[in-house]
């Protein structure tokens, strides 16, 4: 197998030409083949997956998103809660002070209308007495001037103690 | 002594051009070469049929592989080059990286133990789809006279310069590209399978000596051979990596707005 003995010697920047026309053919058909029934997959699955990819990641993003919304939420919620609870605490309080403030007023004003209606029977009182002893003061004048008239008017002293009696049985009969 | 040696083996040494032209299998259309291209593109057809033929959005370990790929094509190579205009490239870009990938491996597979890119007509027909490619799409998007223009005259020089500039920039863009691109790929794997000869069939020439000491350090040999090939699995990524890279870039560059 000596190589120089077979005569083939061939300058190796000259090309064969039927390897040309052969690589030409083999490589065509493998461009063929390959970008016509594999690449063009290729690629869509290329694609499909970074879609995929991706809308995962938006998908989480929207769903942190979409809890954070919603705690976001709650907590105003609570913090509503919160400030109602504590408004209707202030308003019962509130409440309590003005009905408190209110049956006071009441008490007092009831008890203000008791004292006057006592000082007015009190007074209807008094003058129902004065008009009564009025009456009686007249038949009591009429009764001592009867009887002044019917004893003997000389003795001045003796009627001045009858008047002195007199009022005296006023006085009594008045703290009676 | 070398020509004792081979003479003495039947072990072709020193490794020289013809190593890469071994007989052909039944005509010059059925070669070791051509049989390893249409492998290779079997083997492609086949993975990506039976890892996407029933694609899941929470993949398979194969479908993961096979997307892992496109994902390091489609992000790392078209859409670093070209920004978002890139992606729908990313097809072309991810069989174009496999497949020089695969090949390129074929330079360590034992059994196979060549890369068919280290004959140069696969890489030109690589460097051309790109070439076209790139043309193309910077006259059907500018306009052929606008693309032109854009692609020799450099903005904000002073008139004298494009006599020096223009010729510069036309055997840039429409000469220099497309041959390094196939020249660099090309020159890699044939340096790559010379140097895994030189350390392997030299081992072997080392061993078959008389000499006890030679016998022994072509362990040496055997060794730097093992590290090559390690080292020609990251040529063989590499290469494919800067070859898409680079095809990207210029197919980013017919597509910019200015030059």
């Amino acid at each position: 197998m000596y190589v120089a003995a077979e005569g083939v010697e061939h300058h190796p920047l000259v090309p064969i030409w039927q390897e040309l026309v052969i690589g030409t053919i083999a490589f065509a058909l493998l461009c063929f083949v390959l970008l016509k029934f594999v690449m063009p997959r290729m690629e869509a699955m290329y694609q499909a997956r970074v879609d995929a990819i991706e809308g995962g990641l938006k998908r989480a993003e929207a769903a942190q998103a979409e809890a954070n919304q919603l705690l976001e939420q709650y907590r105003a919620q609570l913090a509503e809660v919160r400030t109602e609870a504590a408004r209707i605490r202030d308003d019962a309080r509130a409440d309590a002070e003005s009905i408190r403030t209110e049956i006071l007023a009441k008490a007092r004003e009831e008890s203000d209308r008791i004292i006057a209606a006592g000082r007015d029977s009190l007074a209807v009182e008094r003058q129902t007495i004065v008009r009564e002893l009025r009456a009686e003061v007249g038949g009591l004048a009429v009764d001592l001037a009867s009887r002044i008239v019917g004893e003997s008017l000389a003795d001045e002293a003796r009627r001045k103690g009858t008047v002195e009696r007199f009022l005296t049985d006023l006085e009594s009969a008045g703290a009676r | 002594m070398s020509g004792q040696l081979v003479a003495a083996e039947g072990l072709p040494w020193p490794p020289s051009v013809g190593d890469f032209y071994p007989p052909d299998l039944a005509g010059p259309w059925v070669t070791k070469f051509t049989l390893m291209v249409w492998l290779a593109v079997g083997l492609l057809i086949v993975f990506f049929m039976a890892t996407y033929r029933n694609p899941k959005l929470v993949p398979s370990k194969g479908q993961w592989m096979a997307e892992s790929v496109y994902g390091l094509v489609r992000d790392n190579i078209a859409r670093e080059q070209m920004g978002r205009d890139g992606i729908r490239f990313a097809p072309y870009f991810t069989v174009l990286f496999c497949f020089i990938v695969v090949t390129n491996l074929f330079g360590i597979v034992p059994g196979l133990q060549i890369s068919p890119n280290s004959h140069i007509a696969f890489p030109i027909v690589l460097a051309l789809i790109s070439y076209v490619m790139y043309l193309y799409i910077g006259a059907r998007k500018h306009g052929l006279g606008r693309y032109l223009k854009q692609s020799l005259i450099l903005p904000g020089v002073p008139w004298p310069m494009h006599f020096l500039l223009i010729p510069i920039e036309f055997l840039q863009t429409f000469v220099v590209r497309p041959v390094t691109l196939a020249v660099r790929l090309f020159a890699n794997m044939f340096a790559g399978h010379l140097i895994l000869l030189v350390f392997t069939v030299g081992g072997f020439v080392m061993l078959a000596s008389d000499n006890i000491f030679i016998q022994i350090s072509s362990v040496a040999a055997f060794v730097m051979a093992i590290l090559m090939a390690f080292f020609e699995v990251l040529v063989a990524l590499l290469q494919a990596y800067v070859f898409v890279t680079l095809t990207a870039n210029y197919i980013g560059s017919s597509l910019a707005d200015e030059h």
